[in-house]
């Protein structure tokens, strides 16, 4: 069992007007086997508090402190992270130019195992990961997110983390550009993740739909850099039904 | 005359005023190009491991195929009559690469060579150059593409900290026939290549590509000049570059010029560079002249960055270190053209080359 804790996390970025602040006091705890939905409108700092928890460099920590089973996450670099057992499935993935995707993975599995998996396990492993997510054998020979399509970057990141069993899967809107058809087939892929790996899922969404697929166990209503409201599913019904219009104030 | 073309230097020697010599550091050049080099001729090229049916190579008397106004080469041609010379025989399809390799004699005196290599008719060939070592060598590569021929040369600058070289490589290429040129430079102190190409009949092609690594105090300069002057000719150049520690400077100039007779021309040029540490300095200049607007195409782009801040976060991300997460940038941005190379055992050796430049330049 393993817990990741967010206390008081106050986060701003620099900008050409000075530091803005972006989150303004966030408070979350999250344990294996999990699910919270984190909704909110645009703007609202959801994605801020997912780079944050990954450690992008573009974002200052002004206070608080996130921590996994104890451990000063907030002191770690970005790799440090990962092989603390933290996963951002992020909204945009990168291109990486001239980088393949088998060699990506095989390197990332490297570095958070320890040791280089077996080639032959590794070459079956890769395979079932993604035909599970009916992903193109080819696939593996194209370079990192480069003319992928929308739907094409989040199978790729959801196959990462099924290969790469985090303790905790941040998925920063990974609904966002897909038809029903992909967004079934990621849902269950995460799913499947948990099923096998029991690790928590803090899912960052601004729509209701994908919510259909992963339940989640506790939601949390985001609003201008701080959780305004908390509840069980029935708090995501009422979001679909009334929008984010009450707490445009708050 | 074109501004491309004009280059007239008084008593053969260049001041750096000239375009063509403005960013050459002429005081490293160890005297290559005023006259005060002790020139010798050496002979060091030979061909290593066997020469395949189809090709042969020879030292002997070299009449020059083409004229110039550099002044190195013009120097080389004064002082020799004699250089290597492969001759691959028309309609010659030789699958496996023919490897040419110099070997080094120290930096006391300055090596003149002459070299021509000569594709006939509908031939196909990889011909390889090797330079390592620590040298002084001044060079005048010729290079004649008959017509139908394919030739590929890939020439691997691994040379010594040591090493100043100066070359010319300067491809005419006739009907339908192809050129394809990988230039590697990741070692040298001071190398300056001019990979030129001479369009002479219609439907010639030619594909210039290279990659560069300068680390603290190298300089490279790579200076292309692709003459258009037939019509329906393709031109394609792309060459990158990785630049890391204090005073690693690089040039590239990509001059391309489209004669009045050249309609149907495509062309298209490219030059990428990542700095990697603060002190380096890349230029880089494409250079386009068109003289008739009736072509295919005709575009460049020049670009000079650093390390993507949002590739590197992606990949740590996933555990990867900085150190690895650098590398796999880097190997990535190389490998478009590194993999052009064919030859599996050469494309490692580049590879890891730029490894150990790019943990070098991590310190």
């Amino acid at each position: 069992m393993s817990t990741l804790e967010i206390r008081g996390l106050k986060v701003s970025v620099e900008t050409e007007q000075g530091a803005i602040e972006i989150l303004k006091g966030v408070d979350l705890t999250i344990k294996s086997g999990e699910t919270h939905a984190i909704m909110g409108p645009n703007g609202s700092g959801k994605s801020t508090l997912a780079y944050s928890i990954a450690g992008h460099p573009k974002y200052t920590i002004t206070s608080g402190t996130v921590t996994l089973d104890g451990e000063d996450v907030l002191a770690m670099t970005v790799d440090e992270r990962a092989k603390a057992g933290l996963f951002l499935a992020m909204q945009y993935p990168v291109e990486v130019p001239g980088v393949s995707v088998s060699n990506f993975l095989r390197t990332a599995a490297t570095a958070l195992r320890g040791e280089a998996p077996k080639l032959r396990e590794w070459v079956g492993e890769v395979k079932a990961a993604m035909e599970s997510l009916s992903m193109d054998p080819s696939f593996a020979q194209r370079n990192v997110n480069e003319g992928f399509s929308g739907g094409e970057k989040k199978r790729h990141e959801i196959m990462q983390l099924e290969l790469l069993k985090p303790k905790f899967a941040i998925l920063d809107e990974t609904d966002s550009g897909l038809d029903v058809d992909a967004l079934r087939i990621v849902s269950e892929g995460v799913v499947r993740s948990k099923a096998s790996n029991n690790h928590g899922v803090l899912l960052i969404t601004h729509y209701t739909r994908i919510l259909r697929y992963i339940k989640p166990d506790f939601v949390h209503v985001f609003a201008n850099g701080r959780i305004v409201e908390e509840g069980g599913p029935e708090l995501a019904d009422k979001l679909e039904a009334n929008g984010y219009a009450e707490y445009a104030s708050a | 005359m074109t501004t491309l073309q004009s280059n007239i230097l008084e008593n053969h020697t260049p001041t750096g005023r000239e375009e063509a010599w403005r960013f050459t550091p002429l005081k490293r050049l160890g005297g290559m190009h005023d006259g005060s080099a002790k020139p010798e001729a050496r002979n060091s090229l030979a061909v290593n491991g066997a020469l395949p049916a189809g090709a042969t190579f020879t030292h002997q008397e070299i009449v020059a195929v083409t004229e110039t106004d550099d002044a190195i080469v013009n120097r080389i041609r004064e002082f020799t009559s004699q250089g290597a010379v492969l001759t691959i025989a028309p309609s010659a399809e030789i699958t496996e690469p023919i490897f040419l390799n110099r070997t080094s004699f120290g930096t006391d005196s300055a090596e003149f060579a002459r070299v021509l290599i000569k594709a006939g008719n509908h031939s196909k060939s990889v011909v390889v150059l090797e330079n390592t070592g620590d040298t002084h060598l001044a060079e005048d590569l010729e290079i004649v593409v008959e017509p139908g021929a394919h030739l590929t040369l890939i020439s691997l600058q691994e040379w010594g900290s040591k090493t100043i070289y100066a070359a010319r490589h300067h491809a005419i290429v006739d009907r339908d026939a192809t050129f394809k040129s990988i230039v590697v430079t990741v070692g040298g102190d001071v190398v300056r290549i001019l990979p030129t190409v001479d369009f002479i009949a219609p439907g010639a092609s030619c594909d210039l590509s290279g990659v560069y690594f300068a680390t603290a105090g190298q300089f490279f300069e790579h200076r292309m000049f692709v003459d258009h002057k037939v019509p329906n000719a393709k031109s394609r150049v792309n060459y990158k570059g990785a630049l890391a520690g204090d005073k690693a400077h690089t040039v590239w100039i990509g001059d391309v010029f489209i004669r009045a007779a050249a309609e149907g021309t495509d062309t298209y040029e490219l030059n990428r560079n990542l700095l990697l540490s603060d002190g380096a300095r890349a230029d880089s200049v494409p250079n386009l002249e068109i003289e008739t607007g009736e072509i295919v195409g005709a575009g460049h782009a020049s670009t000079t960055g650093r390390f993507d801040d949002e590739q590197l976060f992606y990949l740590m991300s996933r555990g990867i270190n900085m150190d690895d997460a650098r590398r796999l940038v880097v190997r990535g941005f190389f490998n478009e053209i590194v993999a052009e190379i064919g030859i599996e055992d050469i494309q490692n050796r580049v590879m890891a080359r730029i490894d150990d430049e790019l943990a070098k330049a991590g310190k």
